[in-house]
């Protein structure tokens, strides 16, 4: 008997999205388990690491930012009690009011406010509150801080901005707390658009962005900042912009994806396996602007099929772009259609949720045509 | 904190005496901790009660005065106001403003000739420059908008500099990937200009904020025109620098009209210089065409900038004599006559001419003088300008991000191959190899 709750206990530990820990903790009946599993991984670091999950991973990142460069100041809605998703935590209690600071509620001010500091080399560190939100900063984004440099014939840049913002479905964000809009961002030259999936990555990456001499877009899954968690280590590490991971590796098929989505394809690959007879190459893109077309060319030319998942909706997803590469370099290889299992071209709706995402039923099924054609 | 502690003595025996009035007098002194009922709680507002419904009329005021100093015929008005500068740097305001106003001539012919795309002159309108320029530091970070090219000017941006820029050759700062006019210099301190009308603005804000942190006693101006006060970014930007302390005088060049729209389609309250108060913002209204206005304004905005670290709105009233730019003709929204009154009335060159020659300072024979080799000045950076090639084509792909990435590198090596191939149909010996 004892040992049995033991081992509940356990398994509750180590996962707390497991089906039982929502049974048992949820009291609405609306709360539903992700449709991921977060498995973690181990930083190929040596060094002492802590447990933290993705908020406190880029808590971390930025507390360390601004420990080392005195120039660098964070800001943004409600960063100063630590932020909506906790991320700026004990920041300006550590660090002072001028260095960690709120905002006016105006996302094309944080954004523009941000680009001037920037120019005179200091390092902004800017959060919008949700991706759903930045579309008043688009202006600023793309005309701007994206051009500011070339624009100017290298007289002036804005390297020194990194602009962070919570992306993807969430399990109940509907229209406006769920959308993923980097590909509205991916068609602007002069940009870095950066997803990580997990806490070791979003630390390691998030401090390369800040430090890369590139404005950064630096989108953060969120319903990954409380449920991944990982042993992360503790010191200063920079994991590089634009190299994309391979994190699971198959001759048969190659799944690309970034953000949440990675989780979703490791799981499909499994299934694959298990279920097919086939062997997966998943790739994370880890960047989506410049993105790592060799890493993925390389795993297509192995393999000739490709599917890509997105959570943003099909048309003109950041899938479109990747295809219509991947066809170009390499045709010869492909043995199948390029599959590309997104969100729907609607609106991200609420209680339709479950059927709106690039789950792994539908791209297991993408997989499967793909094997079978 | 006084309030609480006065409450902690009532309730003891020491103050049992204190009567409740005594209390509420005191208390009122600090607002935050104020428990009495005198005034409104509300954290967003602690301002007064009123029992009387009734509407601010928004015509109420007579609009914030504008501020001069001469009247249109170069007299001082208030001897006080007299920032009395000397022979030299008055000279140079003239000769500057004159220059300029060569400079904008054969440029907007020059486009009329098809020698360059496109030019935006700013006739009427070079004593908001000139003026605001000489109050600054050389050092003090200027954000424009389009129609600042005087502040360069002054500043040492030399003809050649201009006329680079305009052609897009090979010693454009810029390497030739802008319109004309977008000028930029990091040695001026005067950052690169972009077309969309107000982003500049919220940047500003977060620029001198920079500066606040680095206490490197400078400012930033942000120039704007009253069309670009009405666009998003103006308002965010007031509202950042308000709240967040960042010493930047916003400039507004109020010259009547956005290309066609005058400025009584752009607002309908007290201009630019009445939301400034609403921001909590310092603001002051001056006249534009009046050289020695826009000085001490400045002046004495960069002083509380500096002094108090707060932002200061700055509303130059003037006028614009020339079209929009070279793509516009003003006679189709306004009357030449409009035109003509002012630049026969209240120009701001004239205006300084007056009190030049009235201090003994400039006669006709040095207008004369100085008439010529302005022209051939200007006439010879042209001819130079001109006889430039563009820079080497390959720096369209350059100075997208700090280190050119894969992908760009392959671009550029396809169009080099493509150029290579279809030579004849590329004008390449235009650009330098």
């Amino acid at each position: 008997m004892k040992s049995k709750i033991m081992s509940k206990l356990l398994m509750l530990k180590s996962n707390p999205c497991s089906p039982m820990f929502i049974r048992l903790f949820s009291k609405s009946p609306q709360c539903m388990a992700t449709h991921f599993k977060f498995q973690p991984e181990t930083a190929h670091l040596d060094g002492e690491t802590a447990k933290m999950n993705l908020f406190q991973a880029v808590n971390n990142a930025l507390d360390i930012a601004l420990a080392k460069d005195p120039s660098a100041v964070v800001f943004g809605e409600d960063v100063s009690f630590g932020g909506v998703f906790r991320c700026t935590i004990g920041l300006q209690e550590k660090y002072g009011k001028d260095r960690v600071f709120n905002t006016p509620l105006c996302e094309q001010g944080i954004a523009g406010f941000g680009i001037g500091l920037a120019t005179t080399g200091a390092t902004a560190i800017a959060e919008i509150q949700f991706g759903d939100y930045i579309l008043p900063a688009f202006d600023q984004i793309c005309n701007e801080a994206a051009k500011f440099r070339y624009r100017s014939g290298n007289l002036w840049e804005c390297g020194k901005l990194t602009i962070r913002s919570p992306i993807s479905a969430v399990g109940h964000g509907a229209l406006y707390h769920s959308q993923s809009p980097e590909a509205f961002f991916s068609h602007c030259p002069g940009l870095r658009i950066v997803i990580p999936r997990s806490p070791i990555k979003a630390k390691g990456l998030l401090l390369s962005s800040i430090r890369t001499a590139d404005p950064v877009l630096f989108f953060e899954p969120k319903v990954l900042y409380r449920s991944a968690v990982e042993e992360v280590p503790v010191q200063d590490y920079m994991l590089p912009l634009s190299k994309a991971d391979i994190v699971a590796e198959g001759d048969d098929v190659t799944l690309v994806g970034w953000g949440t989505q990675v989780h979703v394809l490791k799981e499909v690959a499994e299934m694959a396996q298990e279920k097919l007879g086939v062997k997966c190459d998943v790739i994370d893109l880890v960047s989506i602007l410049p993105w790592d077309k060799d890493t993925v060319f390389n795993s297509v030319k192995k393999t000739g099929r490709l599917l890509i998942a997105h959570e943003a909706p099909l048309t003109s997803g950041f899938g479109a772009e990747v295809a219509a590469a991947v066809q170009e370099a390499c045709f010869l290889s492909l043995e199948a259609p390029i599959q590309r299992v997104c969100g729907f071209d609607t609106p991200f709706p609420h209680v339709f949720e479950p059927f709106y995402i690039p789950d792994k039923w539908r791209c297991f099924d993408a997989v499967n045509k793909l094997v079978r054609f | 904190m006084i309030v609480r502690r006065l409450l902690r003595s009532c309730l003891t025996s020491q103050f049992s005496e204190v009567p409740f009035a005594t209390l509420i007098k005191a208390s009122s002194i600090s607002t935050h901790d104020n428990l009495g009922e005198d005034r409104p709680q509300f954290p967003g507002s602690r301002s007064q009660w009123t029992e009387k419904l009734e509407f601010i009329q928004p015509d109420i005021y007579d609009g914030i005065p504008v501020y001069r100093v001469m009247n249109t015929k170069g007299q001082i008005i208030d001897q006080t106001q007299d920032p009395q500068l000397p022979e030299e740097t008055v000279v140079k305001m003239y000769k500057v403003m004159t220059q300029l106003n060569s400079m904008d001539r054969i440029m907007y012919e020059s486009q009329r000739q098809g020698r360059i795309s496109f030019y935006m002159t700013n006739f009427g309108e070079e004593g908001t420059h000139i003026g605001s320029a000489a109050a600054l530091n050389p050092k003090d970070l200027i954000f424009g908008q389009y129609r600042e090219a005087g502040t360069l000017l002054w500043r040492g941006f030399s003809l050649d500099q201009f006329m680079n820029q305009c052609y897009g050759n090979c010693e454009d700062l810029g390497k030739g990937r802008q319109m004309p006019v977008h000028y930029g210099s990091k040695d001026l301190n005067f950052v690169t200009i972009s077309s969309p009308l107000g982003t500049q603005m919220p940047q500003a804000s977060g620029a001198a904020y920079a500066f606040k942190r680095q206490k490197n006693g400078l400012c930033v101006i942000c120039y704007f025109g009253e069309g670009t006060s009405s666009e998003g970014d103006a308002h965010a930007a007031l509202n950042f620098a308000a709240t967040l302390e960042c010493p930047v005088i916003f400039f507004c060049r109020n010259n009547g009209y956005a290309i066609s729209t005058p400025s009584r389609e752009q607002y309908k309250g007290d201009g630019v210089a009445g939301r400034g108060p609403a921001y909590g913002i310092h603001t002051i209204r001056v006249d534009g065409n009046d050289v020695f206005a826009v000085y001490n304004a400045t002046k004495a905005a960069r002083d509380i900038c500096a002094s108090e670290n707060k932002p200061v709105l700055l509303e130059a009233m003037t006028y614009r004599l020339g079209h929009h730019s070279t793509s516009d003709d003003s006679t189709a929204y306004r009357s030449v006559d409009e035109v003509r009154y002012w630049d026969e009335r209240d120009h701001p060159i004239a205006r300084l001419k007056y009190y030049l020659v009235s201090k003994g300072w400039w006669d006709d024979a040095k207008e004369k003088a100085w008439k010529e080799q302005n022209k051939k000045e200007v006439l010879q950076a042209f001819a130079r300008a001109e006889k430039k090639l563009k820079p080497n084509w390959t720096e369209l792909f350059k100075d997208v991000y700090h280190e050119m990435p894969q992908h760009l590198r392959e671009q550029m090596k396809q169009m080099q191959e493509h150029v290579k191939k279809y030579e004849e149909h590329y004008q390449v010996k235009s650009f330098v190899k």
